[in-house]
């Protein structure tokens, strides 16, 4: 697939990769408004446990999630490092509570592999793909599914 | 611009001139001679003809003329209006506004409607104007059938003693088909005038009388007299495009003139140039059809006084508003911030910036209800909207029904106009359909055979009251009730107050019209209105006297923007409360609290015991009993009457701007929505009606399923 003549004229895509629940995942860069330092949040009450609060951003309210709970990872541990990333997709913006904020990785489309195959219906629809950086892994996070509150099936 | 923002345009005035029909329609039927009335109506229906023709929306264009044509007869009285054809109009009137909309949404219109509405206004025509296009607007006015003169621009002064100075004398007499064309006399005299000293006389000797009027032909013949150093020929060109649809003679004439250029033909003789007679058909047609000598003068007089149009609005997109509403909220909220940071500062020599903050703080507030007030609008065009219905549901039912229409500029926020637009069309047909007797019914009761339903807008105490009151025979209770029990909504030993068997019209499942009518009883009830009603944060109410009728009251807020509320701390949690929904506040005596079963609690309220409700528990927070030593807040809740919520405490009481929660998460019970308190952070605004029918069993049973366990090997 990298064929190395080909590979200069192909679009770039720019990611940004952070860690949640120990593992690494990414969000395509033109779907995040913004990155926060994490402020306590307003609780909502009758809410599954991945949902924080709601915080002010600027006069909206905006939902705030745990993303590694909601990945079923686990709670987030306060840490000093803890951000949060503003997200919007779909006429719906949302915050997305991670661990910390890697780097910006900037890699042709062919560079991103599709998610191999699991058997678990709601992961496969939860990541995008996953892209090779070194050792690593990083999953590319389907913003949809994670905005899909109605349904919740992430 | 592009064509379709043309054509929204185009549909957005139609909508504004529908209004202005119907008004006038109104009007009109209050007093149809008042020609002011009937000429708005005409105008509305001509616009619109005028519009939907530049867009070739021929079926509209047909009807309007038609419309327009039957309204013109009136307008020239040769119509009377009588109660027959005022209905005629007002189905007409409906039909148009059908039509608009049939051609904005690009829909097949109803055309069985449209013919049996074009036959019958066809009826008040004769052959002849069915066929005629009205070109022109016929001012019903009085000619004298002496020459008039007409006012031209002065033309530039000749030089004096310019030698070649001649006079000609000019006929010029148009054809019909001149005007056809789009050729406008007055430009060509513009012409004539330009090129020396002209004077114009207009010879109505042909006018034939008013009745016999035909606005397409051509009756006014011209007599112009030119003073120029031009030649002839110049003349001529300036006729040029007109020639064949004309009779022109130019002649020089002597009397004044100086020198007569001996090589011109002989004065007498018609010029070479004019055209040949006329077709013998031509004159025949001048003097026996009837014809509009109205055309030239009234398209030479200045304008007549047209009564003025509403006053100048702009068109604002609606999302631009709330873009502004949105800005202006946050300044409230900065305002609030900055004010709360200052205190804390606790500054020496606070008091004169205390002064300016204040003054900050009112300007804050007069910009908010300025934009606000943008987005308020007249009660009327959603009024205007009932009388068709009750037309309809008159006429459906065979009922006489007299709309009375009150307070119809109060304003609204649009939102809330729109969607009181389906409630209020329910009530409203229900009122004609159940809640008017038949006229015979209310001839043998003494009352007037037309029943009368009165649509009410008013603003009392920072809410917005509309009711919908009929004259009818009023709620028949015992019926109710047997209704209810019938369809086991009640027990049949339930004793039920006046008032509590009127709300069992709010029942879902309840219809009380024993037939299933044609109008209303479409499986729609009135707990779809109160849900409408509840939706907006309002409520209904219902009055009825047995023999006098029955009132519908619906309650609204001002605006859905703001709300003022009590912000009170539950379980540690900042959060705020309708004051609208509190009845009262009680700093609970111990000895009034008792306890019923394990954790049930009540509180004597002068005599009546009234549940309490622990909001904290019912949200789901911290169960440790934080609040027990709390306020209660008295309210009165939909499903479960008078209720007493405990929070921890009140702290303050003040107008909050709402956000929705929904527009980024989703609707969580017992909360209607948020907002932004002084500090940034937000507050959650509780709902009491949803508050009180969480159960603690609801707690166990969150709105949200929780995330699939499969996910955790992501």
């Amino acid at each position: 697939m990298l064929d190395v003549t080909e590979a200069p004229t192909e679009a770039q895509f720019e990611f940004i990769t952070f860690s949640a629940g120990d593992q690494s995942f990414c969000l395509e860069i033109t779907q995040i408004r913004e990155i926060r330092r994490w402020t306590p949040v307003t609780k909502l009450p009758h809410t599954p446990d991945d949902v924080l609060g709601v915080m002010n951003l600027r006069g909206a309210v905006i939902p705030i999630f745990d993303l590694s709970a909601r990945f079923g990872l686990g709670e987030t541990v306060d840490n000093e490092r803890n951000v949060v990333i503003v997200a919007a997709g779909g006429g719906t913006t949302i915050g997305l509570l991670v661990e910390s904020v890697s780097e910006i990785l900037s890699v042709a489309k062919s560079a991103i592999q599709e998610t191999p195959d699991i058997k678990s219906e709601a992961a496969r629809q939860a990541i995008l793909g996953v892209i090779s950086v070194g050792e690593n892994m990083v999953r590319v996070v389907n913003l949809d599914a994670v905005l899909d509150t109605e349904g919740s099936s992430v | 611009m592009s064509n379709s923002s043309i054509r929204d345009t185009f549909f957005e005035e139609c909508e504004e001139l529908l209004e202005a029909l119907v008004e006038g329609l109104a009007a009109m039927e209050e007093n149809a001679s008042d020609m002011e009335v009937v000429n708005a109506v005409f105008r509305a229906v001509h616009s619109i003809k005028g519009g939907a023709g530049a867009f070739a929306l021929d079926r509209l264009v047909n009807f309007a003329h038609t419309f327009e044509t039957v309204m013109d007869k009136v307008r020239s009285k040769q119509l009377d209006v009588d109660e027959q054809l005022m209905m005629l109009f007002h189905r007409s009137g409906d039909q148009l506004a059908d039509l608009v909309e049939a051609a904005r949404d690009g829909r097949e219109p109803n055309a069985e409607s449209e013919a049996a509405i074009l036959k019958e206004l066809g009826a008040y025509l004769d052959d002849a104007e069915n066929e005629e296009e009205l070109a022109f607007d016929a001012a019903p006015l009085a000619f004298d059938a002496a020459p008039m003169a007409i006012d031209l621009p002065e033309a530039e002064a000749e030089p004096p003693g310019e030698p070649e100075q001649r006079r000609f004398d000019i006929r010029f007499r148009p054809s019909p088909a001149l005007y056809a064309n789009g050729h406008e006399p007055l430009l060509l005299f513009d012409a004539l005038a330009e090129l020396g000293t002209l004077s114009v006389i207009a010879d109505l000797s042909r006018l034939p009388e008013f009745d016999s009027f035909d606005p397409e032909d051509a009756v006014i013949d011209w007599r112009l007299t030119l003073q120029t150093s031009e030649d002839e020929t110049v003349l001529h060109e300036v006729f040029e495009f007109v020639d064949a649809l004309c009779e022109l003679e130019i002649e020089v004439s002597e009397e004044p003139a100086e020198s007569l250029p001996a090589d011109l033909p002989e004065p007498a003789d018609p010029i070479a140039a004019a055209p040949p007679p006329p077709d013998p058909a031509v004159p025949a047609a001048l003097t026996t059809e009837p014809q509009g000598p109205a055309q030239k003068p009234a398209k030479q007089s200045p304008p007549r006084d047209e009564p003025r149009g509403p006053r100048p609005t702009l068109r604002v997109d609606l999302d631009r508003v709330d873009r502004l509403i949105n800005t202006v909220g946050e300044l409230i909220i900065n305002q609030a911030m900055i004010s709360q940071r200052i205190e804390e500062l606790e500054l020496p020599a606070v008091a004169h910036l205390t002064n300016e903050l204040e003054a900050y703080k009112l300007l804050a507030r007069d910009i908010q209800e300025g934009v606000m007030a943008i987005r308020a609008q007249p009660v009327k065009p959603l009024f205007q909207r009932m009388s068709r219905i009750v037309r309809e549901a008159a006429e459906a039912t065979g009922k006489k029904v007299k709309l009375v229409t009150v307070g119809d500029s109060t304003e609204v926020d649009k939102t809330v106009i729109e969607r009181l637009a389906d409630p209020l069309t329910h009530m409203v047909r229900n009122a004609v359909d159940h809640g008017l007797e038949r006229p015979d019914k209310r001839s043998e009761l003494g009352k007037d055979p037309a029943g009368s339903i009165r649509l009410s807008a008013s603003h009392r105490s920072g809410s917005v009251f509309i009711e919908i009151a009929d004259d009818g025979a009023g709620l028949n209770r015992t019926r109710i009730l047997e209704k209810a029990i019938e369809k086991g909504l009640v027990s049949p030993e339930a004793e039920l107050s006046e008032q509590e068997i009127d709300n069992l019209l709010f029942l879902p499942g309840f219809s009380t019209a024993s037939e299933v009518s044609n109008l209303s009883g479409r499986g729609v009830g009135m707990d779809v209105v109160k849900n409408a009603v509840a939706a907006l944060g309002g409520r209904v109410s219902i009055a009825s006297t047995p023999g006098m009728g029955t009132t519908f009251t619906i309650v609204l807020p001002l605006t859905l923007a703001v709300m003022d509320g009590f912000v009170i701390s539950i379980a540690d949690q900042t959060m705020v409360i309708p004051i609208a929904s509190i009845i009262e506040t009680i700093r609970p005596n111990p000895r009034d609290l008792h306890c019923i079963g394990t954790d049930g609690e009540v509180i004597s309220v002068r005599g009546a015991y009234v549940p309490i409700v622990d909001v904290a528990r019912n949200l789901g927070l911290s169960g440790e009993g934080a609040d027990s030593s709390g306020v209660l807040l008295l309210v009165s809740t939909e499903g479960q009457g008078l209720t007493a919520l405990r929070v921890g405490a009140i702290h303050d009481q003040r107008q909050v701007v709402i956000k929705s929660l929904e527009s980024n998460y989703g609707a969580i019970a017992g909360v209607s929505a948020a907002t932004i308190l002084g500090d940034g952070k937000i507050a959650l605004i509780l709902d009491p009606d949803e508050l009180v029918k969480l159960t603690p069993a609801a707690l166990f049973l969150p709105p949200a399923p929780p995330p699939k366990p499969e996910l955790r090997h992501a």
